[in-house]
This record gives C-alpha cells, structure tokens and sequence, in this order.
C-alpha cells in the first residue's frame, strides 16, 4: 500500500519543460495587452454611465442648489415632533416725555423671557425712541404701539425678529407731555414652555360641549407624530403578516424546487395519465362536495348551540372513524374488503371534517360578532376573531376543490400503477396509449378554457374541438416516445415549473405587485400585505428549496433504506436539517420586509410611506423628518432584534 | 437464500460500477465484501436495497425478484433490509431515541407518523434496542453529541428496528479506529449468530475479514476476482485483487 501512495505522489509533481522560459515572456506579453484592453473597455464604460447618469459636479456647486439643499437639510434635523402653543403677549416698557430733571430710569421686568427696552428713557414730545427687543422666538412678526392716557392703542409700527430672537426698531413718539411715565407695548405671539418646561396654557377657545375653556399643554405631540405612530404601528404589522403568511405558504412550495427531492420522482406514464384523468374528476366532485357540505353546515348555523353541539358531535364520529381506519402499525397486509371498508370511512370523515370547518367558521364569526360588540376598547380582538371565521369558510371553499382533485390524483396514480401490473404485456401499449390521448386531450382542453376565459373567446372551435385535437396527439406522441422507458420523470418538470413560477413572481418588486392589488381591494395596507405576501412567498421559497439541495444526503439515504414512503423521509431526514436555516432565512425576510413595508406606501399599499410620500409631494420636510426617523428606528430596532433572535436559535 | 445474477450498473456518466456480478448468499451466512475503494462494493450494496437502480441483471431473494419490485412492494422489501452505513447516517439535530425509532417507519402508518408520533410499543422497542447496544442512557441526546464509535452503535440500534432479515454494512467500520472497530463488528457477529440474520459487509481490513466472515468475495473493477472461504486468500490472491505494489497491513 505504502508504494502506491509514494508513487501516486511522485505523479502529481509536473517535471519542468525545457520551453518554459520563451513561453513565459511570451504569456507576459499577452496578458499585458489583455490588461491593456480591460482598463481602456473600463474606461469607456464608465464615461458612457457618466454620460447617460447624468453625472454633473456643476450641479453640487450651483449656490441656489446649495441653499435649497442647506433649506432642506435644516428642515430635517427638526423633526416636527412637539406643537408649541404660541399665546399673544404684551410686553411694555417706559419713558418719559419731556425728560424730568434728574432723568428716568424704568424698572427692569423680572424673570427671564422676551423683554423690550426703549433708548433713550427720556425724549422731547415727538421725538425718536429705539425700541430693541431680545430673547423673542426667531423670526416672528409682532407691532409696536404707544398707550394713550386713555388706554388707546396707537401702533408707530411693527418688527420682525432675526434668528436670535431680537428686533430695534426706531419709532417716533406722539406729542404729549406729562409728568407721567408713558409705555411703548410690543405685541406678539410667544410660544410658551420647553421640553424641560411643560406648561399649561388656556387657548381662549371655548369647548362647545363642556362650555369651558380649552386648556392645552405645551409643547405637546404634534399631530405629525401621532399621525406617524399610527402608521408606524402599521407598518411593522404588515410587516409581520407578510412574513408569516408568506413563509407557511413557502415551506411547504420549496420541497416542489428541490432539485434532489424531485429528481427521483418518476411515474410510469399509465400512472401518470391516469393521475391527470383522476385529478380533473377530483376538482368536479371536490366543487359537488363543496356545494353539498356548505347546504349541509349551513342547515345548522341557524343557532350557535346547534351549530356548537353538531361540530363536536361530527369531531367525534370523524376521530372514532379515524381511529379505525388508521391503525398505528402493521404487519400484514389486510383483506381487500376491510380496506375498502376503510377507504369509505376515511371518505366519510373527510367529508365530516368539511362540515365541521364550516361549521367552526360560522360560530367563530358569531363569536367575533358578540365579542366586537361586548369588549369595548379590545372590540379588535372580536373583530379578528370574525375575520378569521371569514378567512376560513373562504379556504375551505377554495381549498376542498383542490384538495380533492389532488387526492383523486394521488388514487389516480396508483390504479394506473396497479392496472399496469396486471395487464398482460401486450395489452399495456394500446391501453398507455389511449389514456395518454383521453388525458392530453383533456388536459389542453383545460388550459384553452382558462385562456378563453382570460381573452374572452367563445368559438367552440377554438376553445375546445382544436385544443381536444392538439392534446390527443401531444398524448400519442408522448405514449410513442416513452414507450421503450418504464417510467417518466414528472418530478424534474415540477422542479422547472416550481423554479420559473418563483422565479417570475420574484422578478416583479413589491412596488410593482402593489399597483396591482390596490385596484383589487383598494388602497391601504391589506393590498401592502398580499403584494409583500406573494413576493416574500416567492423568494423564501426558492431561498429555502436552495438550502433542501444542499443538505447532507446520508440521512435520507439511511431513512430510504428502512423502507420510509417519501413523504416520512421528507419529515424525518430533510425536515431536521433545514430548521435552523430556515428559521434563519425567514428573520433576514423579516427584516427586508419590514424596510420594504415603509415604502409599500408610495404606491398605495399603506403603511409609514404613504404619509412620507405625502409630506415630501407637500414639500413639508419638517414632517417627513418625523417618518424617516422612525422608519430609521423600526428598522435598526428591527434589525438588532432579529440578529439576537438568529443567534439564539440557529 | 440471496442470488444476484448478472448484476451490472453503469452510472450516468458511463463509469462501469458493476461488471456481470453473480454470487449466492445461503440465509445466516456473514459474507464479507473486499476490494479497492472505487471497486463497486457501495454500488453492489446499495444495488441489493435498490437505492441505486441496477443497469442489468436480477436480485433475487427468497425467490423474489426485488429489480422488479414496483415501488410499494420495494418499501415492504426494504424494510426487511437493515443497512448500516460507513458516515453512520444519523440525523444531527434529531434525539438518539429519534434516530432509532426512524427505523420502524416502514412499519408504521404514514399518516401518523407526519405528526411526529410513534406507537408506544415502537417507543419501547427502541429502548430495547439502545440497551443492546449498550447506549440507554444517551436515548435523549442529540446525534451530533455522540462519539464516532457510540454514533455507529446507534446506527446498528436504527437497523435493529427494522427487524431485518439482512443487513447490508457499507464499510461500518471505517471510521473507527481498531478497538472500536472490533466492538461494532461484535455487535454484527451476534446479530448474524444469535438471530440469524444474513449479513453483507463490506470491509477494508483482511483481519477482521478473517476473524467475522464466513465467506469472502472481492471486486475488483466491478468484477468479482475471488469467491470463497477467507483463509483462501494468501499473498498471491492478494496481490490479484490489490494490485501488485500492494502490501498487507493487517
């Protein structure tokens, strides 16, 4: 063993060639001028994005570009989060006309806040007085008057702020003497307290219904933030309904775009075509079943006690029939009537488990009704209550259709298997032959109904004797080319199908779907929802199927080899490998769609973007600051709690 | 009584993995597979349980044709068939007790199974199974806590469930360094000897070929070079089916 390694070895070091030294001057010498050619092509390409970019540093410098952004950016570091209260306020000073012997000095105002003084104290009737005001608000207007003995008002003027809060103004006095002194009043609106100074202030209106005055505190929350928490609050919410709704509909769609689970997958063509045949009966008898089951339901829903007592009555009869028909294990192989017996019963209870899904439906919508009638404030929760009865009865009527037809195809393909087994072999051609045409036939039918029922056609021809046609010898040309394999590979066609359907959906952004959805059930946060629903679905689901093809294959090979069907393979040797990064993979979905959700808005889906978008359209930057520092909240939150969550399960 | 006739499999690729394989394994019988690695012994294992689909020729066993056994009657085959394989199998993340158990689903009902329950006397068993090979007190453990040698006896346990009638071991111990080896291949033996189940093993190591195996045959290249009692195979055998710069190690 020993001198096999060493000679193995010894194998793998490549003698040097004698040619080596020209051929490496000659490589330098290509290779430099592929250097060449990729930074000249580098090159070009960039001035052509410069160029259809819009790439403009003139732009940047322009100064009224530059206030606009200075304008913007000032608006945006103050979020319009607390409303002052600004109360019109009458702030004095004194003079005296003539001056009195000995001059005049004005008591100084107590206390801090916005005060005005007059230069000189003292003037000659008529002459000129400064007014300078300080610590007012920044930029605010108000006007200057002079108090008559009378108490008159008589305005010399008015004044406007700067930045810093003070104003001079000069005025003229009136000619009046008097050995009084005489006041000058500023009038303007004050806005009252601070954050660390909470004030009451009464605004001098009158509550219509108390008759009192109304007193508010200020600052106080503006509207813009309630408005903005409102929305926040809704945003993460759709956030969360998107990623859980999309991610139990993932799960189970990912196993269908594995391309090691489905590879294996392949049926002979007798068990296929019969499958098909059987799946399309299934959705009529499931539409049959559907209609008898809700008459049924409904002859009880009358009353909730009814309805209560019959659904516990038929859980009962289904779980005892269950119970029988499904024993836990088995050795033999039981007698051909027992089992017929049997496929009845399971028959019987699925059919019970419809009513009683119906049944469970309407007394959750009456149960919702009298909660969102009796819960006050909590009346949401009778209201959830009630939309999820909806929800259901909506499933179960979507569902038992599809349902159905994919039991009847299951049982389908397994009397096609057993019918293969038994025909003798000559019989087995002619027979594949003329399911495979009965079943094309049907199949294209199907689908030319659909198309026709999509552009509107109603030609016979062409809706159903054309595509019958087609369908028959697509089957016999199918029957013809598998007849020399036993089986066909439906799995691997399921695989590309799952693969393009979620690739295409994957392809549509959110923002895009959304446009859709908000015709179909209007603006808001429920057409957000589906459209982040659909797409995450989607991308989790190709996301997911990636990481079923890389997991480790012995275990299910171990678990095949016990004799496990492929459904208790998939739970037992797949299902335990993928927990941990399917979990991971839903929290990082959670946080896309959580920042995806605070823009589904701008196209109509609700949530934070609508009143972001609006605000921008408005130009009120002071309140879109308040949505982008929350979204800028909720996401970092977000993301911080889903990387601890991540590290704590996975 | 296991006949396989004319057995051959040509991957996908168009690598000959098995060439005409023919030989009869007697019921109770501990017949050891040799060869190089890449000589076919995974391939004709994995043949017998049909987890890869043979190219040509036919299996029989008890007289029945398992190459044409639909996909029903395979899993009703399979289940009878207790494997045992070089990298264990065992699923990580699920209990010991878990891995056991997954044994018995060729017994079980499906449907209940998708819920994640067993029947109590499956529960049981396991224990019983676990005892055996020593391993009781780890039934709760993660897989992926166990050692390499307490990973395969778990495998074996998992083969156990199955109350097989056979049990095909790929290599079982080939991860395992020697003491270790010699307590796997003690568990095999007493399987083979005290229940009498036909065991189809697949070994690296001509010792313990020597010391477990009624019967030996070799593949070499997807041929069988040598058919017959261990102790027939002195050096020149050896070299025959090694290649002659091989030398014996053990």
């Amino acid at each position: 063993m020993a001198d096999r390694h060493e000679e193995a070895q010894s194998d793998s070091e490549s003698p040097p060639t004698p040619a080596a030294n020209g051929g490496n001057s000659k490589r330098w010498g290509r290779r430099f001028w592929v250097i060449v050619l990729a930074v000249v092509i580098g090159i070009v390409v960039y001035a052509y994005a410069f160029e259809t970019t819009g790439v403009n540093l003139d732009e940047i410098q322009d100064e009224t570009r530059q206030a606009s952004l200075v304008r913007i950016l000032r608006a945006v570091a103050h979020p319009d989060l607390l409303t002052y209260e600004a109360v019109e306020t009458n702030l004095d000073t004194q003079f005296m006309s003539p001056c009195p012997s000995g001059g005049f000095a004005p008591g100084e105002p107590e206390g801090g806040g916005p005060r005005i003084t007059a230069t000189p104290t003292c003037v000659e009737p008529g002459g000129d007085i400064t007014v300078a005001g300080s610590e007012f608000d920044a930029n605010r207007r108000g006007d200057i008057f002079y108090i008559a003995q009378s108490g008159a008002e008589i305005r010399l003027g008015d004044f406007l702020t700067d930045q810093n809060g003070q104003f001079t103004e000069v005025v003229s006095t009136r000619e009046r003497s008097s050995d009084e002194p005489q006041t000058i009043r500023a009038v303007t609106a004050v806005t009252v307290g601070s954050i660390f100074n909470w004030q009451r202030v009464a605004t001098g209106e009158i509550d219509a219904k108390t008759g009192e005055e109304v007193i508010v505190t200020s600052p106080r929350i503006s509207t813009t933030a309630w408005d903005t928490w409102d929305k926040i609050i809704e945003t993460v919410f759709l956030a969360f309904i998107a990623t859980t709704i999309g991610t139990l509909v993932a799960v189970p769609l990912s196993f269908f775009a594995a391309r090691n689970l489905m590879k294996d997958i392949s049926v002979p063509l007798m068990a296929l075509t019969s499958g098909v045949l059987f799946g399309m009966i299934g959705i009529g008898a499931g539409l049959i079943m559907l209609r008898m089951t809700r008459r049924a339901a409904e002859s009880f829903t009358g009353s909730i006690w009814v309805a209560i007592v019959m659904l516990v009555v038929v859980l009962a009869v289904v779980w005892f029939a269950v119970r029988w028909a499904m024993p836990q294990s088995e050795e033999d192989q039981p007698s051909s009537r027992v089992r017929a017996t049997r496929l009845a019963a399971v028959a019987g209870a699925a059919i019970g488990v419809i009513i009683a899904l119906f049944l469970l439906a309407s007394i959750m919508s009456d149960i919702g009704e009298w909660l969102g009638d009796h819960l006050g404030p909590l009346s949401f929760l009778g209201l959830f209550v009630e939309s999820l009865g909806d929800i259901l009865h909506l499933l179960v009527s979507g569902g038992v259709a599809l349902v159905t037809g994919f039991v009847f195809m299951f049982i389908g393909t397994r009397l096609g298997m057993a019918l293969r087994k038994r025909l003798p072999t000559g019989a087995i051609q002619p027979v594949n032959t003329l399911l495979a045409v009965i079943a094309g036939a049907a199949a294209v039918v199907l689908l030319a109904q659909s198309i026709a029922w999509l552009y509107e056609i109603t030609d016979p021809a062409k809706t159903l004797w054309w595509p019958a046609l087609v369908g028959g010898l697509l089957g016999l040309g199918g029957a013809f080319l598998a007849r020399g394999k036993d089986s066909v590979g439906i799995g691997l066609s399921v695989y590309y199908f799952a693969r393009t359907v979620f690739n295409a959906i994957r392809a549509i952004e959110p923002l895009v779907m959304v446009i859709i959805f908000v015709v179909w059930v209007g603006l808001g946060a429920f057409a957000g929802s589906i459209a982040l629903a659909l797409h995450t679905t989607a991308a989790l689901a190709k996301l997911y199927s990636e990481q079923v093809e890389s997991i480790n294959t012995g275990p299910i090979e171990a678990i095949k080899a016990t004799g496990a069907t492929r459904m208790q393979t998939i739970i037992y040797a797949v299902a335990p490998q993928i927990v941990p990064p399917y979990i991971s993979f839903t929290m990082y979905r959670w946080d896309i769609n959580v920042r995806m959700s605070t823009i589904i808005g701008f196209a109509g889906g609700g949530g934070i973007g609508f009143l972001l978008q609006q605000n921008i359209n408005l130009l009120n930057y002071r309140a879109a600051a308040v949505q982008m520092l929350a979204i800028a909240i909720v996401v970092a939150s977000m993301d911080y709690i889903s990387s601890r969550l991540r590290e704590h399960v996975v | 009584m296991l006949k396989v006739e004319h057995l051959t499999k040509i991957y996908d690729d168009g690598t000959l993995a098995l060439d005409d394989v023919s030989f009869e394994v007697p019921d109770g019988q501990f017949l050891a597979i040799i060869g190089l690695s890449g000589s076919g012994k995974s391939t004709l294992l994995r043949c017998i349980n049909r987890l890869i689909e043979p190219t040509d020729g036919r299996i029989l066993w008890n007289d029945v044709d398992v190459t044409a056994a639909g996909q029903e009657d395979m899993r009703k085959i399979r289940r009878k068939i207790g494997m045992v394989f070089q990298h264990f199998n065992l699923v990580h993340r699920s209990k010991v007790i878990t891995n056991v158990m997954s044994g018995r689903l060729g017994y079980v009902n499906p449907a209940m199974s998708v819920v994640n329950r067993f029947p109590k006397s499956v529960v049981e068993k396991a224990h019983q199974q676990l005892a055996r090979v020593g391993l009781e007190e780890k039934a709760f453990s993660r897989a992926d806590e166990l050692s390499g040698g307490q990973q395969q006896r778990v495998g074996v346990a998992r083969a156990l469930m199955q109350d097989p009638v056979m049990i095909l071991a790929d290599e079982p111990v080939a991860s395992l360094d020697p003491v270790l080896a010699h307590g796997i291949m003690q568990h095999l033996e007493s399987i083979n000897q005290e229940d009498g189940v036909m065991v189809l093993c697949s070994l690296h190591f001509l010792d313990l070929v020597h010391r477990y195996a009624d019967k030996a045959i070799a593949l070499k290249d997807g041929q069988v070079v040598f058919e017959g009692p261990p102790r027939d195979i002195d050096d020149k055998r050896f070299k025959e089916i090694y290649g002659k710069e091989a030398e014996r190690i053990g």
